[in-house]
């Protein structure tokens, strides 16, 4: 397929394709970091997660509204002011989650599992009666969209550009606080043991909700930067939720490195395969090497080592 | 869940509506006219119901199967609409064969077993005389066993694949010969197009789509495909292939991209600095009910290949649109088969009074040659082999979510569910 081009048009396609495999990767960093700290820390299953995603979309999605009908002079940095909401919103409802429910089933993960799947098709249900159960479209303000020509055929997104800085913002914070914070030492010392956590004085509860908490405000934030690529609709949730358990269990379920690690891995992947092959091809190779590599290496990519 | 009947009082006819009634009733058999001449005249109950289904004196009971619930809801609300709309409209007009319609309304929820058993409590318990609803091709091939078993009738409003027929089916939307080929057509002559890139969802529709367009594009057209490429349901990165199309350059992208997937694909089409004014994009997916989730501003320029646009320019169409959205809400858009739901009950009831009657073989019978004047996309004729003859149209997709109609053919396009040499 490459004879008939030149060795500058060759190149220029290598630099796009490697950049759109950039992009896959941000979006499965993001996609996946919310699942990643809930899954990893507090060793919850949060089938959950995709609708956790959609309510910050639709939250990005009401605040356009109102940015364009009442304040439409400030429509252009809107999306700041979305993603800020999203995250409260979807923190604030995984607060609540907590509190209600996932709190009662803390040693009964299998259990966990079934009532985060109930609460998902309760959520898109809710989604759809209350939102309509048509698509909504987000719409962008205009610096936001289109791209930038580098040279005649590469050309860089700036929405791809706008979701690899806000997923590198948003990693290196999630970093500073596991590894800056009291609250992340706090989480580290209940993640390596719970009870001599508790037994030194930290309240494991209030670790836990703030934890589950901030794993779903991290889940709106992506939902409401996924409005500039994807889909906003009841069930659009679970477009992503398989890729973002695939990234989460092959990096190794407790480690944050380790997803970013496994993310980087399966979107160059993916992205070069599609290049080659077609894409439902190059999806189920990718399937097929995670699971054989997960065969191998059952504990995933990276394994955090504490004592059992 | 099942729906009350809508209450037998109604309103009186907006003017608008009264004289596409009378436009409609102009053109059929005297027959048509009979239940508004009178009640009283109304055929004996026995008469024109010999097989034991739901018709009393003065009601006739049809079920709607559509999902409400599920991901397919997205999709099917737009049916569900435009079907209850026709069936007020028809009960106004005075029922058929002098019967009001009462309808029961099934949830399929987006699942192929529940459609299948659904159908069977509508056929069976319910003894409906008629189904409008399915709207996905496995849901159809879910119920088409249970209609044949127990002798229903199904109006299915969905353009799809083709390669299917049964007495027990209406198809109502196009199959894909009439929506491809027409368009394919235009788009070498118009664009004097030479190279094709085929993209699609990874499902039997866009499949045997894809081959019929191949198939014409090589044989017929004598131009080329320059690559085909299927991805699965749900897929939300399309920028390697978007790499590959500016790579290839093609003339044309032939898009058939469903679902959550349409958004994510013209989202980065455009991010990716590919120009729908300048490059051709041909879809035949994308209604208006989609654009509403993609947004105008990502599809405009692109062009759809379809029977219907809520644009259409005939006074059949603006007085079906503003029915729909007084009905509906100002907000909802019509998109191709929502408009081809709203001809299921409509040709039914056609069908039964030039029957003469309720009963499945007898209606089944009658369909071939039925035509409905008062079609919003302008006029349809069922053919023998239970599709419609219809025209195909191509629109151009503007920024405000509507499609600029910019050519239809001539002719009525012939159903051809099983085409030869496009196999």
């Amino acid at each position: 397929m490459f004879a008939d081009y030149s060795l500058s048009e060759l190149g220029s396609i290598f630099v796009m394709q490697g950049f759109a495999g950039l992009i896959l990767f941000s979006v499965f960093v993001l996609m996946a970091l919310g699942l990643a700290i809930i899954f990893g820390q507090m060793g919850v299953i949060n089938m959950a997660h995709g609708e956790f995603m959609i309510l910050g979309a639709y939250v990005t999605y009401f605040t356009s509204q109102f940015f364009q009908n009442v304040l439409p002079s400030l429509f252009p940095i809107y999306f700041f002011v979305a993603m800020g909401l999203a995250f409260l919103a979807s923190g604030g409802l995984g607060i609540a989650v907590e509190w209600a429910l996932i709190r009662h089933l803390y040693r009964r993960p299998l259990d966990t599992l079934l009532a985060t799947w109930g609460l998902s098709l309760i959520l898109q249900q809710v989604y759809r009666s209350v939102f309509g159960p048509r698509e909504v479209g987000v719409e962008l303000p205009s610096w936001m969209m289109g791209s930038l020509p580098l040279t005649d055929v590469i050309e860089v997104q700036i929405n791809g550009l706008f979701v690899m800085s806000l997923t590198f913002v948003i990693t290196l914070v999630v970093g500073l606080m596991m590894f800056r914070s009291r609250w992340g030492q706090q989480v580290r010392a209940v993640v390596q043991n719970r009870v001599m956590a508790g037994a030194v004085g930290i309240n494991t509860h209030k670790v836990d909700r703030l934890t589950f908490g901030i794993g779903c405000g991290i889940a709106g934030v992506a939902g409401s930067a996924f409005t500039m690529i994807g889909s906003t609709g009841p069930t659009a949730g679970q477009l992503y939720i398989v890729d973002t358990f695939l990234v989460v269990v092959f990096g190794g379920a407790q480690s944050l490195v380790g997803t970013i690690f496994s993310a980087f891995t399966i979107s160059q992947a993916q992205s070069t395969m599609e290049f080659f092959l077609s894409g439902s091809t190059a999806k189920v190779l990718t399937l097929l090497a995670v699971v054989g590599i997960l065969m191998l290496r059952p504990q995933g990519l990276l394994v955090l080592k504490i004592r059992r | 869940m099942s729906h009350k009947p809508p209450p037998t009082e109604m309103p009186a006819l907006p003017s608008a509506l009264r004289r596409k009634l009378l436009l409609g009733m102009a053109a059929l058999p005297a027959a048509a006219v009979l239940p508004r001449v009178a009640w009283g005249a109304a055929p004996a109950t026995a008469a024109v119901n010999t097989t034991g289904l739901a018709v009393s004196d003065d009601s006739v009971t049809v079920g709607i199967l559509h999902s409400v619930t599920g991901t397919m809801a997205i999709s099917e609300t737009g049916s569900v609409q435009a079907e209850k709309l026709a069936i007020d409209q028809i009960n106004a007009e005075g029922g058929v064969l002098g019967r009001k319609i009462k309808f029961i309304q099934e949830d399929g929820a987006s699942d192929w077993p529940t459609f299948a058993e659904k159908a069977k409590k509508l056929l069976v318990n319910d003894k409906c005389a008629a189904v409008f609803g399915c709207w996905t091709s496995a849901s159809r091939k879910a119920v088409l066993p249970v209609f044949e078993q127990y002798n229903g009738m199904l109006y299915y409003p969905t353009f799809y694949e083709g390669l299917e027929q049964s007495k027990n089916v209406i198809y109502t939307g196009q199959e894909a010969t009439q929506q491809i080929i027409a368009g394919l057509d235009w788009v070498t002559k118009e664009k004097g197009a030479k190279t094709f890139y085929l993209l699609g969802s990874d499902y039997i529709w866009p499949r045997t789509s894809n081959k019929i367009a191949r198939k014409h594009i090589e044989n017929v057209l004598k131009t080329k495909v320059v690559g085909e490429e299927y991805f699965p349901l749900g897929h939300t990165q399309f920028n390697s292939v978007i790499n590959k199309i500016k790579l290839t350059k093609p003339d044309v992208i032939y898009a058939i991209i469903v679902g959550g997937s349409n958004v994510a694909f013209y989202k980065q089409l455009k991010a990716a600095g590919i120009d729908l004014s300048k490059q051709t994009l041909v879809t035949i997916s994308v209604t208006e009910d989609e654009i509403d989730g993609i947004g105008g501003e990502n599809i405009a320029g692109a062009y759809a290949c379809m029977k219907y646009f809520q644009s259409l320019d005939n006074p059949n169409n603006k007085s079906f649109v503003s029915d729909f959205k007084k009905m509906w809400g100002d907000k909802t858009v019509i998109g191709d088969v929502t408009q081809a739901a709203y001809l299921g009950p409509w040709l039914w009831k056609l069908t039964v009074e030039k029957a003469g009657s309720f009963d499945i073989d007898k209606v089944a019978a009658a369909s071939p040659g039925v035509e409905f004047t008062a079609a919003p996309e302008g006029y349809v004729r069922i053919h023998d082999n239970h599709h419609l003859w219809s025209k195909t149209r191509v629109g151009r997709a503007k920024a405000d979510g509507q499609y600029e109609v910019i050519y239809e053919t001539a002719e009525l396009m012939e159903p051809d569910p099983f085409p030869k040499g496009y196999q």
